[in-house]
C-alpha cells in the first residue's frame, strides 16, 4: 500500500463513523433497531481498515517517522507585515497515531455491538448511535490531526459529543446537570489550551506540529523567552488537565457517569480522556523541564486524591470512574518525568482494561436494573454494591473478566497492566535520582497500593459471598453481545500482546514502535538527562530488532531501576490486595467499626475532598450571583441613567414648553395688541367716503408743492 | 389774436377744475363719473395741444384716443359697479357707501 | 458588469424593495373578512418575492464578484460601481458649489453585509407570515426597511450613507411602535431617540468633513468640497488650514470619538447598549431578526468603512481603548445575559439580546486588533452573528407563537415533545457558544488570533467570554428542552386559558430556518469561499491604516 493510499484510507477511517451519524440522525425514525446494526457494522469496517493502516504502518513504513498530508483551509492572501498566511490543515499517521487509530476503533465498536443489547428498548435508541457515531468521528480527529487547530476543532467536537451522551437521559436533572458541568469544566481547559496555541501561532504564523517544532528546534522561542515556552506547554497542558479529568478539573467525571454505561466504558475510561494523555505525548517534545514537573506534579497529585476518594465509594460507577481519574494521573506523571514509552503503553493497556470493567459494570447493572424491573422496584439504586453480592454465581463470565480486568488495574504480574505501570513506577523512580524529586515516586507507590485494595474491595463486595439483596440473587447472564466484547477486552489485557517477557516490556514490539521523541526544547531550558544521550552496548539480546545506538541518561536510569520498582510495586500491590482480603473477605476486622473510628477521614474522602462543594459556593455561585448583580446594575444604574437623562429632557421640555407659552409668546401677543390699540387711535380718521380722501389727497399735494418748491 | 398754446391750456385748466370740482362735490355717483370723464377731457385736450404746439407730433394723437378708449372703458365698468352698488344699498350716494373705513 | 435595464445591480437590489412597497401600497386592502385575508396574503407573497429577487440579485452579484479587487480607497477597486450626479447646486453663499453623488459600489468590507441583508430580509419574510395586524402597513415598512439597510451598506457617498441611515430609521420606528409586545410605545421612542442622537454626531462629522476635503472636478478644474467618501480618505485632499487637516490634531480626535459614539449606540457598545434589550423584547420576531442581524453590524461596519480609513491617525491613538471596550463587552453581555436567569421577568428573548452585545464585543475587539487575521474575523463575525442571531431571536420567536410567554423557568422536556425544534435549537446554541465545525467558531477563533497579537492579556480576559457564553446557553438549554414537560403545556389548545399546544416546528417555520442552518454549518466546516471574498480588502484596509499612520508620524 503506498503512502497515498494509507492516508486515503485514513480518511475513510475517519469519515466512516460521520456517515453512521447521519444515517441514523436523520432516517432514524425509519431504522428502528436497524440502527444499532448500522451503527455496529460501519463501525467494524472502520475498525478493519485501521487494523490495516496501523499494520502497514508498523510494519512496511516503521522507519517513516511520519507519513502526513496538508491542504490550505483558509487563505489571507498577502498579509501586511507578515507576507501570504494561509492556515494549513491536515492528518498524519505516526505509530503513536496508528497504534490509537486501532485502540479507539475496536472499542467503539465493541461498545457499539455492547450497546445494541444494553441499550433496546430506550426510545431514543436511534440517536444513541447517532451521537456514537459523531463521537468516535471526532475521536478519531483528534488521533489523526498534525496540527494544533484541527486538534482543538476535534477537542471541542469530543466534548461537545461526551455533552450529548452524558446528557442522553436528560429527563433526568442530574444528567442534565452532569452534561452541563462536564462541558463547561472542559471549557475552561480549552480555553487554557487555545491561549497556548495563540501563543504558539502568533509566534510561528502556523499550526502545524511540525513547523512549530522546527521553529523552536531552530532556538526561535515564543517572544524570544523559555518561558513563554514554558507557558505555551502548561498552556496547552491545561487541554489535557480539562479532557483527562486532571486535578484541579477532575470533577466533571464522577458526575459523567449519569450516561449511559457504555458510554462511560467508551468515554469516560477509554478514549476521550485519553485524548488528553495522547495529546501531552503528541507535543510532548515541545516541554520545557520546568512544565514537565508541573505535568509530572498534576499527575500525582491526580493519581494520589482520585485513590483516596477511590476507597470509601459505594457506586460500582463512581468507583470505577475515580479509579479512572487516579490511572490517568498515573500517565500524565508517567510522560511528565519522561517515561513516554510507559506513560503511552498505559494509555492503551488501560483502554483494554478499563473499557472492560466499564462493560462489566454494565453488565451488573443490566442484570440488576432488570431484576429490580421484574420485582417492580423503583427505588432500590442498582448501581449501589451495598445491594449485590454473590454475582459470581449468577453471572459468571462477566465474574471472570471482570477480575482479569482488576489484576491487571492491580498490577498482577503476566497482566498488561502489571507491565505498564511497572514502567512507570520505574520512571518515576528514575526521575527522582536524576532531579530530586522525590515526592512523585513515593505518591505513585502509595497510589498503587491503593488501586489494588479498592479494586479488590469492588470485586470482594459485588461478586463474592452471599447476595445481599434478593435482587441479587435474581440476577441472570447477560447475552452474548453483551459478553464478547468483555472477553475480548480481557484476553487483550494479557501480556502477550504487547511483549515475550512478562516482566520486562522495554524489549518488547510495542516499546519498539513507541520511542521516545528526541525533545527540541533548547537544552537551557530542557533536562539535561533527556538531551543528552549515552551510548549503550548494542549487545542486545534480540538482534532482529532495531535497537537505537543512543539513548538518554533517563532511559539509561530507568533500565537501571527496572528491578527495584517491580520488586516495591509487586509488594505494595500485594499489601494492597492482602489488606482487602482481610477486610471485606475474611472480614478479620470489623469495618464498620473502623470506618466510625476514622469518620472524619472517612467523610473527607466519602465527600470528595468535598472539592464540588468549595467549587460551587466559590466559582460557581460568585459568577451567578455576579451576573445577577451585573444584570441588575443594567437594568437599573445603565438604564436608569438612560431613562434619568429622558426624563430630565422631559421635565426641561416642560419648563421651557411652559416659559415658551407664558413669557415668548406674551411678549408677541403684546406687540400685537400695542399695536392694535394704537390703529385704534388712529381709526378715527377713516371715514370711508371716498371724496373726504381725495380731499386729503389735494391737501397733501398743495402741501407738497409748497414745501418743496 | 392767434389762438395759442396758452389758450388751449387754459380751456383745458378750466375744464379739469371743472371736472374736479363735480368729483368732490357732488352726491350722486354718476355726477362723480361725469367728473371724471372732464378731468380726461381736459387731459385730452392737451395732448392734442401739445400735438399742434409742442414737439409733441403724432404721438400726442394716438394718447388721445388711447384716453378715449380707456374713458369709454372705464365709463362701461364704472357703470357697472354703480349699478352693483344701488342693488346692495339701493341708493348712489357716495356719503352713504362707507364701507372702506372697516 | 451586468446591468438590468440601464441600472446596475446594486441600484436594483436596494431599490427592488421600493418597487414592492409601491405596489403593495397601490392594491386595496379587502373590506370584509374573506377579501382581507386574500389582500394580506397577497402583500405576503409580493414581499416574499421582493426579497427572493433579492436574494437571487445578491447571488448574481456573488457571482460576478471578483476576489481579487481591494477596494477601500480606491474606485477602481471598487465594484459594481455606479456613479451619477445626484444633487447640483450652483454657487450658493458662503456654502459654495455643491454636488452630491449618487455613488454606490462595493468591496470585501460590503459584500458580506450585502448578502446577510438579501438572506435575513428573505428569512425574517417568512418570520412575518404570523403577524395578523394592519399587514399592508406592515409590510410596506418592511420593504422600506429592506431599502435603507441594503443602501447603508452600498453607498460610497457620505450624503447617501447617511440618508439611507436615516431612512431606516422611521420604518423601524414603526415596526417597533406598532407591532411590538406590551412596552412598544417606550421601546420605539428609546430606539429612535438614542439612535437619532448618534446620528447627530455622525451629521456634524460629515460637514466638518465635508468642508476640511476639496477636489478638484473632472469636468470644469475648479476645487469642489464633496461628499465622496474615497475622496475624504485621501489626506492629501484636506485643504490646509481646515478644521480636519493635518494628522494626530485635537479636532480629528474630537471628530473620531464623535463618529465612534454614532456608530457605538448602533453596535451597541457598553455603555450605550440599554436601548438593545427593550428595542429586542418588544419587537414582533421578525423585526428582532432584523435588528439583530442586519441593524447592529451597520454601526461596526460604519467603523471599518468610514471611521478607520478616515482617521487612521486617531484609530492608531485610540486602538488600545476600543479593544478594551471590545472586551468589556464580551464579559459584560455575557453575564448580563447569564444574570437574565436569575433576575426580572427572566425573560428568553433578553437572555439572547444581551448576548447579541456579547458577540458584537468580539467584531470589535477584532477590528481592534488592526490586522488581517482579526478584522477578517471581525467581519465573518458580522456575518456570522447575523446569521445565527436571526436563528436565535427566530427560536423564541416559535416558542413564544406557541405559549405567549418566554418565561425561562416555565417550560422544560421540549426535547421530548418538539424534537426537531430541539435540533435546530441545538446547532443555533453551540453556533452562539463557538462550537467548531459552526460558523461562529472560526469568526471567534480568527478574532483571537489576531487580537492576542496586539493585545495579549485583553485576548486573555476576552476568552473568559467563551465559558460564560457556553454557560448561559447551556443552562438555557438545559431550562427549556431538559427535564420534564410541565403539565400546562400539555394539553390541546385551550381557547379559555389561552394555552397553545407544543406542537413541532411546522412546515413554514422550517422553512425559514434550513437555509441559515446550511449556512451556519457550511461556512463552519468550509469558511474560504467568504475568507476569500474579503481578504483582499481587509488586507489592503489594514495597510492602509498602518502606512497612514506612519505617515503622520514622519510629519506628513
Amino acid at each position: 500500500m503506498s503512502t497515498e493510499n494509507l492516508l486515503k484510507y485514513s480518511i475513510v477511517v475517519l469519515l466512516l463513523p460521520i456517515l453512521s451519524f447521519v444515517i441514523n440522525i436523520f432516517f432514524g425514525k425509519k431504522l428502528k433497531k436497524a440502527s444499532g446494526v448500522i451503527g455496529t457494522s460501519i463501525l467494524m469496517l472502520s475498525l478493519v481498515i485501521s487494523i490495516i493502516i496501523a499494520f502497514t504502518k508498523l510494519s512496511v513504513y516503521s522507519g517513516a517517522k511520519i507519513i502526513q498530508t496538508s491542504a490550505e483551509w483558509v487563505n489571507f492572501g498577502n498579509v501586511p507585515g507578515i507576507g501570504p498566511l494561509s492556515i494549513v490543515v491536515g492528518i498524519g499517521i505516526d505509530n503513536l497515531s496508528a497504534i490509537m487509530l486501532v485502540v479507539v476503533t475496536l472499542i467503539s465498536a465493541l461498545v457499539h455491538l455492547f450497546s445494541t443489547e444494553y441499550m433496546s428498548g430506550d426510545p431514543k435508541y436511534t440517536r444513541y448511535f447517532a451521537y456514537l457515531g459523531f463521537f468516535t468521528f471526532s475521536m478519531l480527529g483528534i488521533v489523526l490531526t498534525n496540527n494544533f487547530f484541527l486538534m482543538y476543532v476535534f477537542w471541542e467536537l469530543v466534548g461537545i459529543s461526551s455533552y450529548l451522551l452524558i446528557g442522553f437521559w436528560y429527563e433526568k436533572r442530574s444528567a442534565s446537570n452532569a452534561a452541563k458541568k462536564a462541558f463547561l469544566v472542559n471549557r475552561v481547559g480549552d480555553l487554557g489550551f487555545w491561549l497556548g496555541i495563540l501563543i504558539l501561532f502568533v509566534s510561528y504564523k502556523s499550526f502545524s506540529f511540525d513547523v512549530i517544532f522546527e521553529n523552536i528546534k531552530s532556538g526561535n522561542l515564543p517572544f524570544n523567552s523559555g518561558f513563554y515556552l514554558t507557558l505555551a506547554g502548561i498552556l496547552v497542558f491545561c487541554g489535557a488537565i480539562g479532557k483527562s479529568a486532571q486535578f484541579p478539573l477532575h470533577v466533571w467525571l464522577p458526575d459523567a457517569m449519569e450516561g449511559p454505561t457504555p458510554v462511560s466504558a467508551l468515554i469516560h475510561a477509554a478514549t476521550m480522556v485519553a485524548a488528553g494523555v495522547y495529546l501531552v505525548a503528541r507535543v510532548f517534545v515541545m516541554f520545557t523541564a520546568d512544565a514537565l514537573t508541573f505535568i509530572a506534579y498534576i499527575g500525582a497529585i491526580t493519581a494520589f486524591v482520585a485513590a483516596t476518594i477511590a476507597i470509601t465509594q459505594n457506586d460500582i460507577k463512581k468507583v470505577l470512574a475515580y479509579s479512572t481519574v487516579s490511572q490517568l494521573g498515573y500517565m500524565i506523571m508517567a510522560l511528565g518525568v519522561g517515561a513516554y514509552t510507559s506513560g503511552f503503553f498505559h494509555l492503551v493497556t488501560h483502554a483494554w482494561f478499563k473499557a472492560a470493567l466499564f462493560l462489566g459494570s454494565g453488565s451488573v447493572i443490566h442484570a440488576m436494573h432488570h431484576a429490580l424491573h421484574k420485582a417492580g422496584d423503583h427505588h432500590t439504586d442498582p448501581q449501589d454494591i451495598r445491594n449485590m453480592g454473590g454475582l459470581r454465581k449468577t453471572m459468571p463470565i462477566t465474574f471472570i473478566t471482570f477480575l482479569m480486568c482488576t489484576f491487571a488495574i492491580s498490577g498482577v504480574p503476566f497482566t498488561s497492566g502489571f507491565m505498564s505501570k511497572d514502567g512507570i513506577l520505574a520512571g518515576t523512580l528514575a526521575f527522582a535520582h536524576l532531579s530530586g524529586h522525590w515526592l512523585i515516586p513515593i505518591i505513585g507507590f502509595t497510589a498503587a497500593g491503593m488501586t489494588a485494595f479498592y479494586m479488590f474491595r469492588l470485586v470482594i463486595i459485588t461478586f463474592t459471598g452471599k447476595p445481599k439483596t434478593t435482587f441479587a440473587e435474581n440476577t441472570h447472564e447477560s447475552k452474548l453481545v453483551m459478553t464478547l466484547p468483555l472477553i475480548v477486552l480481557a484476553i487483550l489485557s494479557f501480556w502477550f500482546f504487547y511483549s515475550v517477557n512478562p516482566f520486562d516490556a522495554s524489549k518488547g514490539w510495542f516499546a519498539n514502535w513507541i520511542k521516545p521523541p528526541q525533545t527540541v526544547v533548547p537544552a537551557q531550558y530542557q533536562w539535561n538527562f533527556l538531551t543528552t544521550k549515552v551510548s549503550e552496548e548494542v549487545a542486545s539480546i534480540d538482534q532482529t530488532m532495531e535497537v537505537e545506538a543512543t539513548k538518554t541518561v533517563l532511559e539509561e536510569e530507568i533500565h537501571h531501576n527496572h528491578t527495584t520498582a517491580m520488586i516495591l510495586s509487586l509488594s505494595v500491590a500485594g499489601i494492597g490486595i492482602l489488606l482487602a482480603f482481610v477486610f471485606y473477605f475474611w472480614k478479620k476486622v470489623d469495618v464498620d467499626a473502623l470506618t466510625e473510628k476514622i469518620k472524619p477521614i472517612y467523610n473527607f474522602s466519602l465527600n470528595k475532598w468535598y472539592i464540588d462543594e468549595l467549587y460551587q459556593s466559590t466559582i460557581v455561585n460568585g459568577t451567578t450571583a455576579f451576573s445577577r448583580l451585573l444584570g441588575w446594575f443594567d437594568n437599573t444604574i445603565i438604564d436608569g441613567a438612560v431613562n434619568g437623562v429622558a426624563a430630565i429632557s422631559k421635565w426641561f421640555s416642560f419648563f421651557s414648553g411652559k416659559f415658551d407659552n407664558v413669557v415668548i409668546d406674551g411678549i408677541v401677543n403684546l406687540t400685537a395688541y400695542g399695536t392694535g390699540f394704537i390703529g385704534l387711535l388712529f381709526r378715527k380718521a377713516q371715514t370711508g367716503k371716498v371724496q373726504t380722501y381725495l380731499i386729503i389727497v389735494l391737501i397733501g399735494l398743495v402741501l407738497l408743492f409748497y414745501f418743496v418748491s | 389774436m392767434t389762438v395759442g398754446l396758452s389758450h388751449y391750456l387754459v380751456i383745458s385748466a378750466i375744464l379739469f377744475s371743472l371736472g374736479l370740482f363735480a368729483i368732490l362735490t357732488r352726491k350722486n355717483a354718476i355726477m362723480v363719473l361725469m367728473g371724471i370723464e372732464l378731468v380726461l377731457n381736459s387731459a385730452n385736450l392737451n395732448f392734442v395741444a401739445f400735438s399742434r404746439f409742442g414737439r409733441m407730433n403724432l404721438e400726442g394723437h394716438i394718447a388721445t384716443i388711447f384716453v378715449i378708449i380707456l374713458a369709454a372703458a372705464e365709463a362701461a365698468i364704472a357703470l357697472a359697479i354703480i349699478l352693483n352698488i344701488y342693488h346692495n344699498y339701493f341708493s348712489v350716494n357716495v356719503d352713504e357707501i362707507d364701507k372702506l373705513k372697516e | 458588469m451586468f446591468t438590468i435595464l440601464g441600472l446596475g445591480p446594486l441600484t436594483w437590489i436596494t431599490f427592488l424593495p421600493i418597487i414592492g412597497m409601491i405596489i403593495i401600497l397601490l392594491i386595496p386592502k379587502g373590506k370584509d373578512e374573506l377579501s382581507l385575508k386574500k389582500s394580506n396574503s397577497t402583500f405576503r407573497l409580493i414581499t416574499l418575492l421582493i426579497t427572493g429577487l433579492q436574494v437571487v440579485l445578491a447571488i448574481l452579484i456573488y457571482l460576478g464578484y471578483n476576489n481579487g479587487l481591494a477596494g477601500i480607497n480606491t474606485q477602481d477597486g471598487m465594484q459594481f460601481v455606479e456613479k451619477v450626479r445626484w444633487i447640483e447646486i450652483p454657487a450658493m453663499p458662503w456654502f459654495g458649489k455643491v454636488q452630491i453623488d449618487y455613488f454606490v459600489g462595493i468591496d470585501g468590507l460590503s459584500i458580506p453585509m450585502v448578502l446577510l441583508t438579501a438572506i435575513i430580509c428573505f428569512v425574517a419574510t417568512f418570520a412575518s407570515f404570523s403577524i395578523e395586524k394592519s399587514v399592508k402597513g406592515y409590510f410596506a415598512m418592511f420593504l422600506l426597511l429592506d431599502t435603507g439597510m441594503m443602501g447603508v451598506f452600498v453607498a460610497l457617498d457620505f450624503f447617501l450613507f447617511y440618508v439611507f441611515w436615516e431612512l431606516m430609521l422611521l420604518p423601524m420606528y414603526f415596526l417597533i411602535g406598532i407591532w411590538g409586545g406590551p412596552r412598544k410605545e417606550y421601546a420605539a421612542i428609546k430606539f429612535f431617540l438614542y439612535t437619532l442622537f448618534g446620528s447627530v454626531f455622525m451629521l456634524l462629522v460629515m460637514l466638518a468633513l465635508y468642508f476640511s476635503v476639496v477636489v478638484v472636478d473632472p469636468v470644469t478644474g475648479e476645487k469642489v468640497h464633496t461628499f465622496n467618501m474615497l475622496a475624504m480618505m485621501n489626506p492629501a485632499n484636506y485643504q490646509p488650514g481646515s478644521i480636519l487637516s493635518g494628522m494626530n490634531t485635537y479636532w480629528r480626535y474630537v471628530a473620531y470619538v464623535a463618529l465612534f459614539i454614532a456608530f457605538a449606540i448602533k453596535v451597541p457598545i457598553f455603555p450605550f447598549h440599554t436601548w438593545l434589550p427593550d428595542a429586542h423584547v418588544e419587537a414582533p420576531t421578525a423585526i428582532s431578526v432584523i435588528l439583530a442581524g442586519v441593524l447592529l453590524k451597520m454601526g461596526t461596519y460604519g467603523m471599518l468603512r468610514i471611521s478607520f480609513p478616515m482617521f487612521p491617525d486617531a484609530v492608531l491613538y485610540f486602538q488600545y481603548g476600543l479593544a478594551f471596550i471590545g472586551m468589556v463587552n464580551i464579559i459584560y453581555g455575557a453575564l448580563c445575559a447569564m444574570g437574565q436567569h436569575g433576575i426580572g421577568k427572566k425573560d428568553f428573548k433578553k437572555l439572547i439580546a444581551y448576548s447579541s452585545v456579547s458577540h458584537m464585543g468580539y467584531v470589535v475587539l477584532g477590528m481592534a486588533a488592526l490586522n488581517t487575521q482579526g478584522m477578517i474575523g471581525a467581519v465573518f463575525q458580522m456575518f456570522n452573528h447575523g446569521t445565527i442571531t436571526a436563528m436565535l431571536f427566530m427560536i423564541v420567536g416559535v416558542i413564544y407563537e406557541r405559549s405567549h410567554t418566554r418565561g425561562l423557568d416555565e417550560f422544560g422536556g421540549l426535547a421530548n415533545k418538539m424534537p426537531i425544534y430541539t435540533g435546530i435549537t441545538t446547532v443555533a446554541f453551540f453556533a452562539a457558544l463557538g462550537l467548531p465545525g459552526l460558523s461562529g467558531f472560526i469568526s471567534e477563533a480568527f478574532v483571537f488570533l489576531g487580537a492576542f497579537n496586539t493585545y495579549p492579556i485583553i485576548t486573555v480576559f476576552s476568552g473568559l467570554g467563551i465559558i460564560l457564553g457556553a454557560a448561559y446557553m447551556l443552562w438555557t438549554l438545559q431550562k427549556i428542552f431538559f427535564g420534564n414537560l410541565p403539565e400546562r403545556w400539555a394539553g390541546p389548545w385551550d381557547p379559555e386559558k389561552k394555552k397553545y399546544p407544543t406542537d413541532d416546528i411546522m412546515p413554514l417555520e422550517l422553512t425559514a430556518f434550513v437555509p441559515l442552518v446550511i449556512l451556519v454549518i457550511f461556512l463552519g466546516i468550509y469558511p474560504a469561499p467568504m475568507i476569500n471574498l474579503m481578504s483582499a480588502s481587509v488586507n489592503h484596509l489594514v495597510d492602509f491604516i498602518k502606512t497612514t499612520g506612519v505617515m503622520t508620524a514622519a510629519g506628513f
